[in-house]
């Protein structure tokens, strides 16, 4: 490929357009690094839950924008986060996916140790150092960190970049949304019930992440997995206690009419809340006694305000997409233009009956396992579109469902129809506002 | 009456069978040698106690199980085009508790576990710990635990039973 996207703007900008998005977005090299470097830079990243990390001097390794990363609890109780990349030669300081370093960080190759806070704390052979000039250089400095980091309910956020919209700015409404998934307990938290089920899979992330929007491949994609569901059901004796699972995986098989009043809402920054009105998960049984719990501890509105709240998805882009009920929430972590890693956390709401934990780990098993038949459902059609795209004949693929008139509308935007297109358009309004060239927005 | 050797020996035997009937796509017939209580967990983490309440890779009961067979032989499935076929190569079962008067034992396997489609092959390495009851004077998996070596990495998609 001899055309650089890099020095062309106006080419790169090109890639978006009403309706239609250019196959290069998702199987060219070049854009991918683009994205990573621009795009995935400043924006608001998710790290991972900081009760992960408990106690001082616990860590987390994860990875921003493909680069290694780690969290770590400092000694006043807050969690930073560092570039896991030692001043002095490059190596990660900290190796494992999860640990304690103890009282200090120590690089395993040449013995630099860094206080918790990440600055420099000594290196062997000091003496040899005098009128080097390495006190002065970024070596001297410990360790690197990304721009900002915010922790807000108990999840770690992050950008890379120095410069870019603050917290807040970045997120706007959708801040209230996590306050909506987090009130689900009653102690106004959320917690760990484990590790993330990790699935590699080789697609492009913005291909998953449109799908997160997309309420119409479930009648066709998992026609298999919902029907499956439903013959087995049919045989279960009349009367039989209500399984879980089955409450879980039948809404499936639900038609394109079901979505069409779902309501949805895009927001600035690509962020969308879909199902304003009804979802999938808004069936599923009363839990006794959870009402009562959570008006006495939030008040009567805000409680009903809670739990009439259970959308489709939140996501929060590019990296992370929200379920409110049951409380799980998938993060994206791009590997290459054609690989990704998906992490799923089952989170449960502190204080509140176990089996809202028990909903958030079977959701997270049955449909987010890389062994989950839902999920093989989407893995295998992800991976095909991701061959498919590099067949010629069509460069374009095609978000046209629903697109009539304005077709950038002024955000916050409502609708009622949550089969539109109009959500995956909304996350290219913002992709292609983040991979504009430094010091712009397009 | 079955002998102690006979009763090891026929232990042994169930333990490939269910295997190979893994192998061979005999989903039902796989079922048929199920307990009406039988759970399939894969765990997400070695440390993991509680499939309920810990997120696993796969904690199936029967009415799970029953689903994911009526998918496997569903030829409409499309994520299942072309064939998926998986291998399980045993080492030699170890019998770790026989407990004749009740008619349970415990199993340990360690095996490789190769499973393809198309132009790919997933290898992954396992242990299994398995409960088996004797029910009508045969061996029946009550249980099966599979840890698998490389829990640790995300995985691809794995669409049979490793």
């Amino acid at each position: 490929m001899n055309v650089s996207y890099r020095n062309d703007p106006a080419r790169l900008a090109g890639l978006v357009q009403p309706g239609r998005i250019h196959r290069d977005a998702y199987i060219n090299p070049e854009i991918f690094d683009l994205e990573m470097e621009r795009l995935w830079s400043r924006s608001w990243l998710f790290v991972g839950p900081a009760d992960i990390v408990p106690n001082p001097g616990d860590y987390w390794r994860t990875t921003l924008a493909g680069q290694s990363v780690f969290m770590m609890r400092q000694t006043d109780g807050k969690v930073a986060v560092f570039m896991n990349r030692c001043a002095h030669k490059g190596a990660e300081v900290v190796l494992d996916t999860q640990g304690n370093v103890g009282k200090l960080i120590r690089c395993p190759y040449h013995a630099w140790n860094y206080r918790l806070d990440g600055s420099l704390l000594s290196l062997p052979l000091k003496n040899d150092y005098e009128g080097s000039g390495v006190w002065e250089s970024p070596a001297g400095q410990g360790l690197a960190q990304p721009g900002a980091v915010r922790e807000y309910r108990g999840l770690v956020f992050a950008r890379l970049s120095p410069e870019g919209d603050d917290f807040e700015t970045y997120f706007g409404e959708v801040l209230a949304i996590l306050d909506l998934v987090a009130d689900r307990s009653p102690e106004g938290r959320l917690e760990l019930t484990g590790r993330p089920l990790r699935s590699e899979i080789r697609c492009n992330w913005k291909m998953y992440l449109e799908n997160v929007n997309d309420s119409v491949h479930p009648i066709s994609a998992h026609e298999s997995a919902a029907n499956s569901a439903k013959v087995v059901a049919g045989r279960m004796a009349e009367g039989a206690e209500k399984e879980l699972a089955m409450e879980q995986l039948l809404p499936f098989g639900a038609g394109y009419t079901f979505y069409t009043k779902m309501g949805a809402k895009l927001l600035a920054n690509g962020h969308s809340i879909h199902g304003t009105h009804f979802s999938i998960h808004s069936g599923y049984a009363a839990i006794e006694g959870y009402e009562d719990m959570l008006i006495a501890a939030h008040g009567e509105a805000r409680a009903r305000e809670v739990l009439s709240f259970s959308p489709q998805n939140t996501i929060l882009y590019p990296s992370m997409a929200i379920k409110a009920n049951p409380s799980v929430v998938r993060v994206l972590r791009p590997v290459a233009v054609d690989r990704m890693v998906l992490e799923a956390w089952a989170l449960a709401p502190v204080g509140a009956p176990d089996i809202l934990r028990k909903q958030a780990v079977n959701y997270s098993r049955l449909v987010f396992s890389p062994l989950s038949v839902v999920a093989h459902d989407d893995l295998r059609l992800f991976e095909s579109a991701q061959e498919g795209l590099h067949t010629q004949g069509n460069d374009w693929i095609s978000l046209h469902r629903g697109l009539s008139g304005d077709a950038d509308p002024e955000l916050p935007h409502e609708i009622e129809d949550g089969n539109d297109e109009i959500m995956m358009r909304n996350q290219y309004r913002a992709w292609a506002q983040g991979m504009a060239p430094a010091g712009e927005k397009a | 009456m079955s002998t102690t050797t006979n009763l090891k020996e026929e232990l042994i035997a169930a333990v490939y069978r269910e295997a190979r009937l893994l192998d061979e796509g005999r989903f039902d017939e796989w079922r048929d040698q199920l307990t009406a209580d039988a759970h399939y967990w894969v765990p997400a983490d070695p440390a993991d106690t509680d499939p309920l309440r810990q997120p696993a890779l796969i904690y199936e009961d029967r009415l799970l199980l029953d689903v994911r067979i009526e998918r496997l032989n569903d030829p409409r499935a499309h994520s299942l085009q072309p064939r998926v076929r998986c291998l399980h190569v045993l080492q030699q079962p170890e019998v770790l508790a026989l407990n004749e008067a009740e008619g349970s034992a415990e199993i340990e396997v360690r095996y490789v576990y190769l499973e393809t489609q198309g132009d790919r092959q997933v290898v992954l390495g396992a242990v299994a710990r398995q409960t088996w009851l004797r029910q009508n004077d045969s061996w029946r998996l009550q249980r099966k635990r599979v840890d698998l070596l490389n829990v640790d990495a995300p995985l691809p998609m794995v669409q049979l039973l490793p």
